[in-house]
């Protein structure tokens, strides 16, 4: 066998080399294809197992069918149009005809709550998979790249995670105006470096296992590197960190919105209805009541979905937090 | 210890002027005349001219952004659109507000949740345990701003225990604390539960320790071998976690403060930018941003100061 040698124009960093290397299958290291698929199917089917006699795990999944399926199909469940007036039945309290009451227009809070979780659901799923893909991106440049871009990227990394959100959201609403674009832009913004420092850390423990270095012997581009070898090792703890992202991106949507920066009324959102219930809490508790519960209960189903899923697929990560 | 220390304040310092620069820019990246955009659509031409002669506006933006940068370090933020007054000074008067319902929130959190994660970890799988766990769980799902409003409507609307807005007369210090309360409550009920998981997972890390099995075999009193020994290895990462989720903090305390109409930083900043009043929201966010990076700054330097480890591998 040829010795492998490390690409000259690559020092080797003599601080990663102790690391241990990525092996979490445990197998023999000359199994067949044949048993290493069956093993992997089996692992498989065990995880599956473990994920469905985690109580939390199982609440999570159902919480979160719930999130998905309530907005999805808002027009559907909803009972009322969320925007029609009825002044007469204004500020009610929970009747069989409005299951949750009604605003101080009367409109229905019910059908309100659904189609605000539309909005939730939007600035969740489009604000958390952009977070993701450019931290990846950003994260394993950071990892793979020089040191010097390393440092600049951490650099700002810091520099973002240096403004508490709310108060870069308050510096940024002040000279753009409140919408729900710049909700996705502060979302994006602040949750990217926490996405690029897991991916970070997770490429510079790879870069010098064998068979990355085996690879990049062989003479492969450093972008078929990090797409084809680095980055599906990389992405599943990211997957795991976006499940427990969705609860904060929910919430600061629903904050801004709610102190009147972000969606704006007429408009449903859940932090448009606590806002104006917030203005009337003196003469209902069931607007404010309302509007929390469904925030309370997507919040809840993302964490537990998250926790679950990182303690089955890694354990390791839970260790120390 | 010492090139520890340089290089964090280095980093620090940097971060700090990075976020000047990005204070600064924001008023410049949009387009329009800073002038216009800060005092409004139906300002006089006369009213723009005398601001932008007060602001250098007319200089080159590299001069302006030297003279901002300048006026900063000496302590001068700028002048209040609307009452003319230094920005440094309305800062001031507000950020003793925010201290106290920060330090009141973290303080009643950690004297809680740290003896709660304790004895969580001492007996796991108890009953205490358990509901420690769920507890801690509930509490973190349920953002700081709702615990406010659900705080308000029943402590202060319906109870009507507490009073709900303002910050108490100043100088009564009993009704000043009456105030305190609920925004206290309200900003440090997820602590409670984050602290209570952190400390318990490190305290199960480290009773695992073979040097608390020798302590044990020694015969030593289990209540010295946990607070005299596990706890002050397992509080490290949880100093860690205060300094990193200080932000967190001051988002909370923001929301409170709008909440209750507290007069604090956070309260300052929303009217300001309900007002476009810039030269405060500029200060005011460079103040809070500036205490921010401190503390994280001031938790890490704790830990290398406990922990030689962490020292040595920078």
């Amino acid at each position: 066998m040829i010795p492998v040698s490390v690409n000259p124009s690559e020092p080797p960093s003599d601080k990663d080399v102790g690391e241990p290397t990525l092996d979490s299958s445990g197998l023999p290291e000359h199994a067949s294809a044949e048993e290493m698929r069956e093993s992997a199917s089996r692992e498989r089917r065990e995880k599956l197992k473990m994920f469905l006699t985690n109580w939390q795990g199982v609440i999570g999944l159902v919480l979160v069918i719930m999130f998905f399926a309530s907005a999805i199909f808002a027009p559907v469940f909803a009972t009322h149009d969320p925007n029609a007036l009825d002044i007469p039945a204004r500020l009610s309290y929970p009747t069989l005809d409005h299951f949750a009451g009604t605003d101080q227009l009367g409109r229905d809070t019910y059908s309100r709550i659904l189609y605000g979780g539309r909005v939730a659901l939007k600035v969740a799923a489009i604000g958390v998979s952009i977070s993701l893909v450019v931290g990846l991106i950003l994260g394993m440049i950071a990892g793979y790249g020089p040191r010097w871009l390393d440092n600049f990227l951490l650099l700002m990394f810091d520099t973002v995670r240096a403004f508490p959100t709310i108060v870069l959201a308050l510096a940024t609403v002040a000279l753009t105006g409140p919408s729900l674009a710049i909700v996705l832009t502060i979302v994006i913004v602040t949750s990217i470096p926490q996405y690029a420092r897991v991916a970070r850390t997770a490429t510079m423990t790879l870069r010098n296992t064998d068979f990355i270095m085996a690879e990049r012997s062989l003479g492969a581009s450093t972008g078929r590197i990090l797409m084809h070898h680095i980055m599906p090792n990389v992405v599943g703890p990211l997957l795991i960190l976006a499940a427990m992202d969705v609860p904060v991106v929910v919430t600061v949507e629903a904050g801004l919105s709610f102190i009147g920066l972000g969606v704006l009324p007429p408009t449903a959102s859940w932090g448009t209805i606590l806002n104006e219930g917030y203005l009337v809490i003196r003469d209902t508790p069931w607007m404010v009541v309302a509007g929390g519960i469904p925030l309370i209960l997507t919040t809840l189903g993302f964490t537990f979905l998250g926790e679950a899923l990182r303690d089955v697929f890694d354990p390791r990560m839970g260790k120390g937090r | 210890m010492l090139f520890y220390l340089v290089k964090r304040l280095g980093l620090s310092a940097l971060v700090i002027a990075l976020v000047v620069l990005v204070l600064f820019s924001l008023l410049h990246l949009i387009p329009g005349d800073p002038a216009t955009i800060a005092l409004g659509p139906r300002a006089t031409p006369e009213a723009i001219a005398r601001y932008a002669a007060k602001m250098h506006l007319d200089e080159p933006v590299w001069r302006q952004f030297l003279i901002y940068v300048g006026n900063a370090v000496t302590g001068d933020l700028g002048v209040d659109v609307f009452s003319d007054r230094n920005v440094t000074a309305v800062v001031g008067d507000r950020i003793g507000f925010t201290l106290a319902l920060i330090c009141a929130s973290m303080g009643w959190a950690v004297l809680l949740g740290l003896p709660l994660g304790c004895l969580a970890a001492v007996r796991p799988n108890s009953w205490l345990d358990r509901v420690t766990g769920v507890l801690s769980v509930g509490t973190i799902a349920v953002p700081s701003f709702l615990v406010s409003i659900w705080a308000l409507l029943i402590f202060a609307v319906e109870l009507r225990w507490l009073p709900a807005i303002g910050a108490g007369e100043p100088g009564d210090t009993m009704d000043q604390l009456s105030h305190l309360v609920l925004p206290a409550f309200a900003v440090g009920l997820s602590w409670v539960g984050y602290l209570a998981r952190m400390v318990r997972a490190s305290m199960l890390e480290v009773m695992a320790e073979p040097y608390i099995r020798s302590a044990r075999a020694f015969g030593l009193r289990p209540r010295k071998i946990v607070y005299g020994y596990a706890l002050r290895v397992a509080i490290l990462p949880t100093i860690t976690l205060i300094g990193m989720g200080f932000g967190g903090l001051i988002s909370a305390a923001v929301f409170a403060e709008i909440i209750f109409a507290r007069p604090g930083i956070g309260k300052l900043i929303y009217d300001a930018v309900m007002a476009r009043n810039f030269p405060v929201v500029q200060g005011a966010v460079l103040v809070a941003t500036a205490m921010y990076i401190g503390i994280v700054l001031m938790s890490d330097l704790l830990i290398a100061w406990f922990d030689p480890r962490v020292r040595e591998s920078l």
